[in-house]
């Protein structure tokens, strides 16, 4: 495997694990109920760019299975569990599963910043398309995580 | 023209034709009972957001009748019959008259110092114990200018808390929203005599002529005068718009964004498009060009379940228009997507270029009569004045005007919003909420888990209004409130036409205005400014109204150039009235856009999917010149769709003779009579292949909660069922909720989900079962049938009629008699 293929491949994982993560959160925190729906609205996205991702492996003859291999799933959900589980020192439940998802979406917008670079190094414009269609989205999470932790934070780290 | 008739059977009364561009003819309507006026009062209407002027006869201190003004804007002498009838609910006998409050369960009478005073207490004990996050304000839409200011300042500045909002945001947030979105700022571009001049009308999940019943008489004018306006009509109900639409087009709800992207796209395919305006007064033409390529009819009629070639129709009539006016309402801004969809059709104005001439423009409609001034006072999610909290210099003005520590002021996050309100009081950190003019009990979705959060111990509720409410029954305090008529105050309607509205009565008993109540807080409270001086140094109603003129200068919704007597003198301005418009301003943008620019905007704007917040940084490189930013949206497939366990769409919504949760038209004869109880719509073909049929009673559950009620055969879409929301419990044995007939508020099956854009609810968008619990007996729903509910068949029910006691004067000129 190349080193972009590489690239293609952790970003396959973390958007399936990204999109696995959402709906997860989604499911904990149902009372919660603009985050709840936003959470399963964007976890499309994730899905979505894993499928794209998929496809444009799949072209250069890199099969990346639509359903992870149930050792890496394990893997990849105890490492979620952990992501979102709160932490006894950390701040409460939502804020958490906020921090969680901005960090992993934070990860994957890294890692299509990458694949964008080595795509335009590499004149290959099928990749880039790929990250130009996907990347914003990405973006989009970050900003949305953000938001929701600014305008939840002060109530629920102050008033108790 | 018939100089008496029958309002609540022919509720729009006779015609007065005219063509496009002249003045809309006067015609004087009136309700009197009894014999003799002993005076005229100058008022407007708080039954709706269209703000038509009126006189109130006073005869021996009570209201006896009212008299629409000739000489006004708004309504040239019209009135709707919620307007005509409504104000005999002042004199309801279970008026609040006393103070309660709640003593071993029950609500006890009581006194203004006991019950102030137990406000009062537990006011400073939160602010000590648990700081200003713990206190929150829901307020109304139903209130005045001056009490709306005098809550903000309270609120933000005195208190320090972030939580304060409107039930306009069940109802006009998206309106605000959208304008935000698109132009940066807040404030309606068209005016009312748009209706005048366009030749084409567009109406989008507007039901004109039973939520704002004299505009809709000005369209129908304009229907029987030469060169009428071409009509499309988007709803999925039959309503007396569509009746008369050129295209009618009724899709899925919730697929409105689609339905918007589809007539978009084929405005760029076929290139109806005023590039030069687009290229001078927006910025992101590319964008949503782009956004909407593949949003073909073809693929929106999946969608949306409507034919392609209909869609195409609807797009032909607004590309060739030549002044197209376009109003938006409930059908977008309650349903999924609303701000998304609502700024579509802003973007629709913008690529065709109509936008600040006669005719052209865009009404992103209001339901509430004062909603527009909890907006510009900041009494709902924004700062007053349309002051942007991300704006540092904005704040400043603001602490420097009130004379306070900028970090008194909350500016750390947008203001919270009500729905969000309500989840931190479920979860506790907010324990005490004042909810002034508003009945959540039976108007928030998911009612079952909105009583049981203000039944539950940890949380103090002040309920301030004029009757026992389901919500007031439920508070800890209650506070008996003075209303229209009984007070004075300024309000704005949503084409920004400032009224006044006169004290013409003393209020019952005890009761008071709600101006009176909120300064006897700040004064209990103690609440100084930096000089020690008392925070809120205004003493009544006038002082209120230069104290917001103070606040208002300079902003888009600049009131400086207005005054009591000019508003007396010469009915209802628009604002911005200041000393370069001293006769008000009829559309704003006639010279570009205005308020877009990164140092005055209102907002850097949102995500229109997320809710996430644009940056400062963002918002600076995409517009920097201030233009209209055309911002694309995705379409997203409803977040509840119909399942093998709830086939059925279920939507919601009002009807002609009812207003909000019918506190005041439930108790006026004429209206309550003309539609006495709740009912549930179907479809003909629907009804038919479930083999059911008027008048049988049958129940409607959702994942929440469930209704019982007659079923009336109509010509709504099928697979969709249509609720009315106004009906509650106050006047059944369960009075705050379910008795033995089972549920009555439709907002007992209405999900808890919101516009993470505008923040306001989705009233629009369940999916229900429908069960069969009796068969007819020849007794047809309680629905009128002047209206969207009429049956299909029309010897299904008798015709809703007023009989002698709806009898009202309609004359074609303006009465001899002087207005006062
Ligand atoms: S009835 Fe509807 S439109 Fe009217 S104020 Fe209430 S929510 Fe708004």
């Amino acid at each position: 495997m190349n080193p972009v293929e590489t690239v293609l491949r952790t970003l396959h994982d973390d958007e399936l694990a990204l999109h696995d993560d959402l709906l997860a959160a989604a499911e904990d925190h149902r009372a919660e109920h603009e985050f709840h729906h936003v959470a399963t609205d964007t976890a499309r996205w994730s899905a979505e760019h894993a499928r794209l991702i998929a496809a444009a492996a799949a072209d250069r003859g890199l099969h990346l299975p639509a359903d992870r291999d149930p050792a890496a799933l394990t893997r990849l959900r105890r490492k979620a569990a952990e992501d979102l589980a709160p932490r006894p020192d950390g701040p409460p439940g939502l804020l958490a599963a906020l921090t969680a998802l901005h960090l992993a979406a934070s990860r994957n917008s890294l890692h299509w910043e990458m694949l964008a670079q080595a795509a335009q190094a590499g004149r290959d414009g099928e990749l880039l398309d790929l990250a130009s269609r996907c990347h914003p989205q990405t973006l989009r999470q970050m900003r949305w995580t953000n938001t929701l932790i600014k305008t939840l934070a002060p109530q629920l780290l102050t008033a108790s | 023209m018939r100089e008496r008739i029958d309002r609540i059977a022919e509720p729009w009364g006779d015609r007065t034709p005219y063509r496009p561009g002249q003045p809309w003819p006067v015609r004087r309507d009136a309700h009197l009972t009894g014999d003799g006026v002993d005076r005229w009062v100058p008022a407007a209407s708080l039954l709706h957001s269209n703000g038509d002027a009126m006189d109130v006869a006073v005869r021996d201190g009570r209201i006896v009748g009212v008299r629409g003004r000739a000489d006004d804007r708004v309504n040239r002498g019209r009135l709707g019959p919620k307007d005509l009838f409504g104000w005999q609910a002042n004199h309801a006998r279970d008026r609040l008259t006393v103070p309660l409050v709640r003593r071993g369960g029950e609500l006890e009478e009581s006194d203004w110092d006991t019950a102030m005073g137990l406000v009062v207490d537990r006011s400073k004990h939160l602010l000590e114990e648990h700081g200003p996050g713990a206190i929150g304000f829901y307020t109304s839409g139903q209130l005045f200018l001056e009490e709306y200011y005098t809550l903000a300042v309270t609120a933000r500045a005195g208190i320090g808390t972030n939580h304060l909002d409107g039930n306009t945001r069940l109802c006009t947030a998206t309106a605000a929203e959208a304008l935000k979105e698109t132009f940066g700022c807040d404030g309606q571009p068209a005016s009312y005599t748009d209706v005048d001049h366009c030749d084409t009308l567009a109406l989008f999940g507007h039901n004109m002529a039973e939520t704002q019943p004299v505009l809709w008489m000005r369209v129908l004018d304009r229907l029987a005068g030469p060169e009428p306006p071409r009509l499309l009509c988007v709803d999925p109900r039959p309503t007396p718009a569509a009746a008369r639409s050129e295209v009618h087009l009724a899709p899925r709800t919730g697929t409105n964004v689609a339905l918007l992207n589809a007539l978009l796209h084929e405005l760029v395919r076929t290139d109806r498009i005023d590039h030069a305006y687009v290229r001078a007064h927006t910025v992101g033409y590319q964008e949503l060009a782009a956004g909407v390529a593949k949003c073909t009819p073809q693929w929106a009629a999946r969608i949306c379940d409507v034919p392609a070639r209909e869609i195409q129709r609807a797009a032909e009539l607004l590309g060739e228009a030549r002044k197209l006016l376009s109003t938006v309402l409930q059908g977008v801004y309650q349903s999924h997507q609303a701000t998304a969809a609502a700024v579509q059709v802003n973007n629709l104005q913008l690529l065709r270029g109509m936008l600040g001439r006669p005719g052209c423009g865009v009404l992103q409609m209001n339901g509430q009569p004062t909603a527009e001034n909890t907006r510009e006072c900041g009494a709902d999610g924004d700062l007053p004045g349309f002051r942007n909290w991300e704006n540092a210099a904005h704040v400043a003005e603001l602490a420097k005007l009130w004379n306070v520590e900028e970090e008194r002021i909350p500016h750390y996050g947008a203001p919270t919003p009500a729905m969000q309100i309500f989840r931190y009081a479920e979860q506790g950190s907010i324990k005490l909420l004042w909810i002034s003019g508003t009945n959540p009990a039976v108007s928030l979705p998911e009612l079952a888990r909105i009583r049981e959060l203000l039944r539950s111990e940890g949380l103090f509720t002040v309920v301030q209004d004029l009757y026992p409410t389901e919500t007031a029954l439920l508070a800890d305090v209650v506070l008996p409130a003075a209303t229209w008529g009984e007070k004075t105050g300024t309000f704005t309607n949503a084409d920004r036409t400032v009224h006044l509205c006169e004290q013409a009565v003393q209020p019952p008993g005890q009761a008071r205005p709600d101006l009176d109540i909120l300064l006897d807080y700040a004064r209990r409270m103690d609440f100084r400014d930096r000089d020690g001086a008392p925070l809120i140094g205004w003493h009544d109603a006038p002082g209120a109204f230069e104290a917001w003129q103070r606040c208002s200068a300079g902003r888009p919704c600049d009131y400086t150039g207005l005054s009591y007597e000019l508003l007396r003198e010469r009915g209802g301005i628009q604002w911005p009235c200041d000393a370069e418009h001293p006769d008000g301003t009829e559309r704003l943008y006639s010279d570009g856009i205005s308020w877009a620019a990164p140092d005055t905007c209102e907002t850097y704007g949102r995500d229109l999917v997320t809710g996430a917040a644009v940056s400062e940084t963002e918002y600076r490189a995409l517009n920097p010149g201030g233009r209209a930013v055309l911002k694309a949206a995705e379409y997203l497939p409803p977040h509840e769709d119909v399942s093998a366990e709830h086939p059925l769409q279920l939507t919601t919504g009002r009807t002609l003779y009812h207003f909000h949760t019918r506190t005041k038209t439930g108790r006026t004869p004429q209206l309550d009579a003309a539609a006495p109880g709740m009912w549930v719509e179907i479809g003909a073909g629907e009804a038919r292949s479930r083999g059911l049929g008027e008048g049988d009673l049958v129940e409607v559950a959702t994942a929440r909660g469930a209704v019982r009620a007659r079923l009336r055969v109509t010509a709504i879409r099928d697979g969709l069922l249509f609720l009315p929301f106004h009906y509650g419990y106050w006047d059944t044995p369960g009075r705050t909720g379910p008795g033995p007939d089972g549920g009555r508020a439709a907002n007992e099956t209405t999900v808890t989900d919101w516009d993470p854009v505008s923040k306001q609810p989705l009233y629009k968008t369940a999916a229900a079962r429908l069960t069969r619990i009796a068969p007819a007996d020849g007794t047809p729903a309680p629905a009128p049938t002047t209206t969207a509910s009429a049956p299909a068949d029309p010897a299904a029910a008798p015709p809703t009629t007023g009989g002698p006691d709806a009898l009202a004067d309609q004359r074609p000129d303006p009465a001899p008699e002087a207005t006062p």
